[in-house]
């Protein structure tokens, strides 16, 4: 029998019909000392409303320099089950696909290791097995790497790379999401594991501009599938939407922000060139419309939470990639930037912070990348800005006003 | 692959840097034989989906809502069903929800009605509420200002129909973040909520000189408001400069912050990642300051229904929050939510001046 705690606060939390994170613990508590303990640490804190755990501190694994979370209470005494409540990133299929079978090993070894407590998934993606003492991490890590199973990233290191569910379940995905971030994973097997950079480097890659990993928002490389052929047109499926009560010229053709769609009652037509590639119209009629080849990707930099400067989106770098393995031109891509961040970034800089700081032009020639328009929403508008020695020898004019 | 774990393991047998296994032993077989090869989807209940390939074949999703939060048990039991239904094959969405792939039509619906015994709640696709992202807050982490899986668990409940049954003009992102520090993606959601403090960090400057480190320190404050104090080899701290955020206590353990008083939480509304029709768009500040009220946050469910009543009455069909605030303007999403426009509203960091408003188009809103 484990320790029990009387919950009264927690205990509200059982109520209603989302599933209760509370139950999760309870079940968990039942079985694990660890989790008891948990349970009743969190308790104390509903009732104080304060949280009750240290600063991480450093542990790890022999031979890795992040995977681990240090993870320790101010309470120990009280609650002496999670005096130590170390996490453990283990780095998931891309996907997020599983088996049975897969799963209950998890189960069978954090019930052996751990609390019994799992998060599927953490934010980046990592599977997140919270709470074991530090004596079980060297041969946790021994039984996953037996059965084919590796840590994740944390700290100053690229972080694991996550992604869509891409061309497993999706006829949108323009690139093999799964892929790419299966490779990439593989190719960046010590960046990930032994932290070397100034901070955190995320890679996030989705089939198209959905975006349903919020890749813009949340990685320091987003990875964004895209086309460039005509949206190809089933015009037969159209008129079936109509008939079933979708009004296209509201909702599709209204919605178009490149203005490029007319819809006659009987007919759809895009004029491509203007399309923005958006995929409202492809994903408000699905089966209808699709987009033909060729298919790429959008290289975005620079997205982060609001520390220090502020939240950012990732912004263009390259227009268009394609993205045929074995990847060679985005893993140069990314060695060239990793390289000029390592030389010049602060700590705790985040690359879209040291190109904000240093400029664009110096990020661009360094990864050697050409200016483009489609780089920004809108030229500078304030006069006056940088010319270097080179740039005052060429004479571009004699060529654009030829 | 038969998995193992010995009861006597050898620490030194291990291999380092295998990576992940290759997702292909995690798909089901019909995917493997369709991969990248799908023609369209179909949404045929708020839970269920079937994916068609080019080849005629096809795969059924059906989606239940999790709290992220998983218990072995829980787990063992979510396989067990994967088992007897789709072949044992099952994953994940990347809002946490659980999507079991079946391959046999004649097996959706009796996995439907097991799910719905077991009390699951099954839904999620198309234009509604989702499952919330969110961090891991008094459970697991030492810089939360607020809970977040109880918040999570206090907003779905309220909008559990929205889940499981009703539709809204289009997909309505919820997100948690239990400190600025913002480990989910609050700042591009239609709605969110980020643990806040109200006071200054209390300096402990006995344990400075041991514990932390003072350019990190400094470097890290937002607003230049950490300065050096030679005499205590610690810092001082400009208490005319500090927004509260919390970032200098991130890297330095003797700046602590949190006040069970003062601390809560802000509601912050409009963002989106996708590019569909707009581009993506950050979440904008709804109310500055709701208190911690556990276990249930009454206040904060009370202030998000009126946010969320009013896109469902004011929004046109496929406009996220985000595009009908936009479209109606700020003056008319304060007047419509009955939400109180405070100074806090009015920005006044680095970049303020961008979001003041240079013209005199102004909607009469009273």
């Amino acid at each position: 029998m484990t320790k029990k705690y009387d919950t009264p606060l927690l205990d509200e939390l059982e109520k209603g019909p989302f599933p209760s994170f509370v139950t999760e613990m309870k079940k968990a508590a039942a079985k694990s000392e660890m989790a008891a303990d948990e349970l009743g640490l969190l308790e104390k804190s509903f009732r104080d409303k304060v949280t009750y755990w240290k600063h991480g501190g450093i542990v790890g694994v022999r031979g890795y320099g992040g995977g681990v979370i240090g993870r320790y209470s101010q309470l120990a005494d009280q609650f002496p089950g999670v005096a130590h409540f170390h996490t453990v990133r283990v780095n998931q299929p891309s996907g997020l696909f599983y088996t049975s079978e897969t799963m209950r090993f998890f189960c069978d070894l954090w019930d052996r290791y751990g609390s019994g407590l799992t998060n599927f998934h953490g934010s980046t993606g990592d599977i997140i097995l919270l709470g074991t003492v530090t004596e079980n991490l060297e041969p946790l890590a021994t039984v996953l790497s037996m059965n084919g199973f590796d840590l994740g990233g944390s700290g100053s290191a690229m972080r694991t790379p996550s992604c869509c569910v891409g061309p497993a379940r999706c006829e949108w995905s323009m690139i093999d999401t799964l892929d790419i971030t299966y490779d990439l994973t593989q190719e960046f097997q010590d960046e990930l594991h032994r932290p070397q950079f100034p901070y955190k480097f995320k890679i996030k890659t989705v089939g198209c501009p959905v975006d349903c990993n919020a890749s813009i928002a949340r990685a320091d490389l987003s990875i964004i599938g895209t086309w460039k052929g005509p949206i190809a047109i089933d015009q037969d499926k159209v008129k079936d939407f109509a008939k079933k009560g979708v009004n296209i010229q509201e909702e599709i053709v209204n919605f178009c922000p490149g203005k490029c769609i007319t819809w006659d009652g009987n007919n759809l037509a895009i004029n491509n060139s203007d399309c923005l590639h958006c995929m409202h119209c492809i994903a408000k009629l699905p089966g209808a419309l699709k987009p033909t080849p060729p298919f790429g990707a959008v290289m975005l930099i620079g997205a982060k939470a609001p520390f220090v400067i502020g939240a950012t989106l990732s912004w263009v770098i390259v227009p268009f990639m394609e993205m045929k393995p074995p990847y060679e031109e985005i893993k140069t891509l990314i060695r060239n930037m990793w390289d000029w961040w390592n030389e010049y970034g602060k700590n705790r800089e985040r690359i879209g912070e040291l190109i904000i700081r240093r400029g664009m032009r110096e990020f661009l020639e360094v990864c050697g990348l050409e200016p483009t328009p489609e780089m920004v929403r809108e030229p500078r508008n304030d006069p006056f800005w940088f010319w270097k020695e080179e740039d005052l020898e060429k004479k571009p004019w004699e060529e654009f006003l030829k | 692959m038969p998995y193992v774990i010995p009861d006597v393991v050898d620490v030194k047998q291990r291999k380092t840097d295998i990576g992940p296994p290759h997702y292909k032993n995690f798909l089901p077989p019909v995917i493997q034989k369709n991969y990248g090869d799908w023609k369209t989807h179909e949404i045929l209940s708020p839970g269920l989906m079937v994916h068609i390939a080019n080849s005629g074949d096809k795969i059924w999703s059906v989606r239940v809502a999790s709290p992220r939060l998983l218990s072995t048990d829980t787990l063992r039991e979510i396989a067990d069903i994967a088992e007897k239904y789709c072949d044992g094959y099952f994953r994940f969405t990347t809002r946490n929800n659980i999507e079991f792939l079946v391959s046999d039509e004649s097996k959706v619906k009796p996995l439907m009605d097991e799910l719905t015994a077991k009390k699951y709640m099954i839904g999620g696709i198309g234009s509604r509420v989702s499952n919330i992202v969110h961090t891991q807050g008094w459970i697991h982490c030492h810089s939360a200002a607020v809970d977040a899986s109880a918040l999570v668990k206090v907003i779905m409940d309220e909008f559990a129909d929205y889940f499981t049954t009703k539709e809204t003009p289009n997909k309505v992102r919820f997100a948690v973040a239990c400190c600025t520090n913002m480990c989910g993606a609050v700042h591009c959601s239609d709605i969110a909520y980020v643990g806040i403090h109200r006071k200054l960090p209390r300096i402990d400057h006995e344990n400075f000189k041991n514990l932390c480190e003072l350019p990190t320190t400094m470097a890290s404050c937002p607003t230049a408001a950490i300065t050096p104090d030679p005499a205590k080899k610690s810092i001082k701290i400009n208490a005319d400069k500090c927004m509260y955020c919390g970032n200098c206590f991130s890297v330095c353990p003797s700046l602590p912050i949190a006040d069970p008083e003062n601390d809560g939480v802000a509601i912050v509304v409009g963002g989106k990642v996708g590019n569909l029709r707009k581009p993506p768009m950050f979440s904008k500040l709804a109310v500055a300051y709701l208190p911690n009220t556990p276990p249930r946050w009454p206040e904060v469910v009370k202030a998000t229904r009126k946010i969320f009543d009013a896109y469902i009455a004011g929004a046109k069909k496929h406009e996220r929050v985000g595009e009908w605030i936009e479209r109606i303007g700020w003056e008319k999403f304060f007047a419509v939510t009955g939400l109180p426009f405070t100074f806090q509203h009015i920005d006044d960091w680095t970049y303020a001046f961008k979001t003041f408003r240079t013209s005199t188009q102004i909607k009469w809103v009273k």
